[in-house]
């Protein structure tokens, strides 16, 4: 028998019994669903992250801190406490909380330079503002965030801050359009806030700037709710708020930015960050940052893979079941295929292949519902429970991963009818045929 | 002489060890010419379908040898056993063994399925099949639905689609009426007749062993007789090799 009329055989063998096969479909079906489902879960959020992090782009940069030794000594008291140092500060850097970091001094910034791979270094101004004021004239806290070179902000209205102009611009995050005093995101365009910092000698000093862009609120946006300010605004705040430091304190740094070759390999990236740590520096890409945000919903995602997998091998026993009963149905059937010189490998192919069919039937149904009511799913929950997530599509199919949820539902399915179908195979002709 | 298609010689089979052991057949030896008409017969589990299941290489003797055309068949195994059957050996047995719900076409082509025979080419020696006897109007249908007789002739174009040099039969009429069974008969004897395809006939039917060229009478697994009524030299010769303890016992 040649492979195509065997796999014809089996095809249409799937359909003698009609009900029978229906139910196991139907428990395959359940199985295939959940699990392209699930899969579509994280098909959709990691896209998302994914699409954040190119929009934020800067794949070229890392942020470097300097950590103290008692960053890393939480739970671990055999060294006794550690010993104060005077540089350090709090990082704003993840971490645990509380965590210092040592901060980076000029002479850090070149040591940074003369690091191999490394192409540029920018210290990172850290503002800590007092409060934004806007046309109304209620003063509301704000944390200022700042864009590395290259990164941008996904913006609803207006545009970037350009990093180029002597104008003070500021992008402010949506949820401040309407508490500063704007009817909308386009209204808020062109309108000016102030901007409040305090200096050493506590003089509090305040700034206006114009307001160029709004920007969307997403979980991976590189500077969440926070305000972005371009360069001319950061210098102008940063020098206000350092007013009447000794020189020597005013260069301290939380972290600076190290550019390295935009078409550096992940394990370029990885030696570069060796190199870093050998001189005492940590460096933290933006897509490690998000890495654990993906690990995370990577792990969500397994745990609930497992429930759909375990489904599956529940319907695969319904696929054994079938088969068995088929195989005994089928007795004089298999004896006379073999009396007639039916090879055992064909036999056993013929039952196999029947339920690699019978779980394709099951997969596909149950996939291709699944894409259906995961389009209803998220395109009901981005109007209503994820409405401040915009670009989120909860819960999206890419063609390999469902190919794969297909394959692997054939393959349990294959694997389940082995068992009828090495039975099959080793059937006795003659047996077979006295059998009544 | 030409060679014998089939040669028997002291083949025995035993079935169950020890204590359970049972001796279906004790010794047969014979040798069949190609394009005789044998019928094989005795009493009910004699082991005439054990010889039959035997000669028809689908199930090994216990001891003995059984020769196609001069080559021992027990040094044919696994893919040649198989193209052997395929090729040489038509089957109709007493219960038709029709897959009831595919079509009698379908029924019909699968010995040529079985052996890689393309798809048109199938259809066309299937039809010529079910011209040869009678039920090329019925091709499309349900071969459930057909009834004994027309059954028993789908079976039998089944038989010699692809063919074979060799039918067996095993109680080829047990399951028809007396007239329908006739013509059964008609359309095996025609085969053997005008195809020259040697015919290996179980039964309990005297009429009909009465028809073929030769009997074969087995009696709890011995041979018994062998005779060729109609045959040339065709006087009662009883000559199984091991028969004569058999009659005494
Ligand atoms: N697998 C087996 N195990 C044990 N004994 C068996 C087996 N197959 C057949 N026998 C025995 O071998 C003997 C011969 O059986 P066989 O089927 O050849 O008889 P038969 O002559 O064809 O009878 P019938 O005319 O009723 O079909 C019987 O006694 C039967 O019980
Ligand atoms: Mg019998």
């Amino acid at each position: 028998m040649n492979a195509v009329d065997l796999v014809g055989s089996a095809v249409s063998n799937t359909f003698r019994a009609k009900t029978r096969t229906l139910l196991t479909i139907l428990a395959i079906f359940v199985g295939a669903f959940t699990l392209t489902l699930t899969q579509g879960l994280g098909t959709g959020i990691n896209a998302y992250i994914d699409d954040t992090v190119t929009a934020v782009g800067a794949s070229d940069v890392m942020t470097v801190t300097k950590p103290s030794d008692s960053a890393t000594t939480i739970g671990t008291s055999d060294d006794g406490p550690a010993e104060y140092d005077p540089d350090t500060i709090a990082s704003g850097q993840p971490g645990p909380p509380g965590a210092t970091v040592v901060s980076l001094s000029p002479d850090d910034l070149d040591t940074l330079e003369g690091i191999d791979g490394v192409l540029r270094v920018q210290a990172t101004k850290s503002i800590a503002a007092d409060y934004i004021e806007g046309a109304d004239d209620t003063k509301y806290v704000a944390a200022i965030g700042g864009l590395v070179a290259g990164q941008t902000v996904q913006l609803t209205a207006g545009e970037q801050p350009d990093d180029g102009s002597d104008d003070l611009q500021v992008v402010i995050p949506v949820s401040y359009v309407e508490a500063l005093g704007y009817d909308g995101d386009t209204d808020a365009v062109g309108g000016t806030v102030t901007l409040a910092v305090t200096d050493a000698v506590r003089t509090q000093h305040a700034v206006e700037a114009e307001i160029v862009g709004v920007a969307e609120e997403s979980v991976a946006s590189p500077t969440g709710a926070s305000i972005t300010p371009n360069s001319a605004l950061t210098d102008e705040l940063y020098d206000l708020q350092n007013a009447g430091l000794p020189d020597d304190q005013a260069d301290r740094y939380a972290q600076a930015s190290v550019w390295f070759a935009d078409d550096a390999t992940d394990a370029d990236i990885t030696a570069l960050k060796d190199r870093l740590e050998d001189d005492g520096y940590s460096g933290v890409t933006v897509a490690d940052q998000l890495g654990t945000l993906k690990t995370v919903i990577d792990g969500i995602v397994l745990v609930l893979n497992a429930f759909a997998i375990i489904a599956l091998l529940a319907a695969s026993f319904g696929i054994v079941n079938t088969l068995f009963m088929s195989v005994q149905e089928r007795t004089r059937e298999i004896g006379l295929m073999k009396a007639m010189g039916m090879g055992s490998g064909k036999v056993f192919g013929l039952f196999s292949l029947e339920a690699a069919f019978i779980g394709f039937l099951g997969s596909a149904i149950g996939a291709g519902l699944a894409i259906l009511a995961g389009g209803a799913i998220s395109s009901a929950l981005s109007t209503t429970l994820l409405a401040d997530l915009p670009g989120l599509t909860l819960i999206a199919f890419d063609p390999v991963s469902i190919a794969i949820v297909i394959l692997v539902v054939m393959v349990i399915a294959f694997l389940a009818g082995t068992l009828p179908a090495a039975r099959a195979a080793k059937a006795d002709p003659v047996e077979s045929l006295r059998y009544e | 002489m030409p060679t014998p298609i089939i040669q028997v010689t002291d083949v025995r089979k035993s079935y169950g060890r020890g204590q359970n052991r049972f001796d279906a057949l004790k010794g047969v030896s014979f040798d069949i010419a190609e394009g005789e008409s044998v019928a094989i017969i005795g009493k009910s589990g004699s082991g005439k379908s054990t010889l039959m299941h035997t000669l028809a290489l689908l199930d090994a003797p216990t001891s003995g040898s059984i020769a196609l055309e001069g080559v021992d068949t027990s040094t044919l195994a696994g893919r040649r056993l198989n193209r052997t059957r395929n090729r040489t050996f038509g089957f109709v047995f007493q219960q038709f063994f029709l897959t009831a719900n595919a079509s009698v076409l379908d029924n019909v082509v699968l010995p040529m399925k079985i052996a890689g025979v393309p798809h048109a080419e199938r259809k066309r020696r299937g039809m010529a099949a079910l011209e040869q006897l009678d039920l090329a109007d019925k091709a499309k249908n349900k071969a459930v639905n057909l009834s004994g007789g027309q059954k028993q002739r789908a079976v039998i174009a089944r038989a010699l689609v692809n063919d074979p040099r060799i039918i067996f039969a095993d109680e080829p009429t047990g399951n028809l009426d007396s007239s329908t069974g006739a013509v059964v008969e008609d359309i095996l004897f025609d085969l053997n007749r005008e195809n020259g395809i040697t015919l290996i006939i179980v039964t309990h039917d005297e009429d009909l062993a009465a028809r073929c060229d030769r009997r074969i009478v087995i009696r709890d697994g011995l041979l018994v007789e062998d005779s060729r009524p109609n045959g040339p030299g065709s006087a009662d010769t009883t000559h199984g090799r091991h028969g004569a303890e058999g009659v005494a016992a």
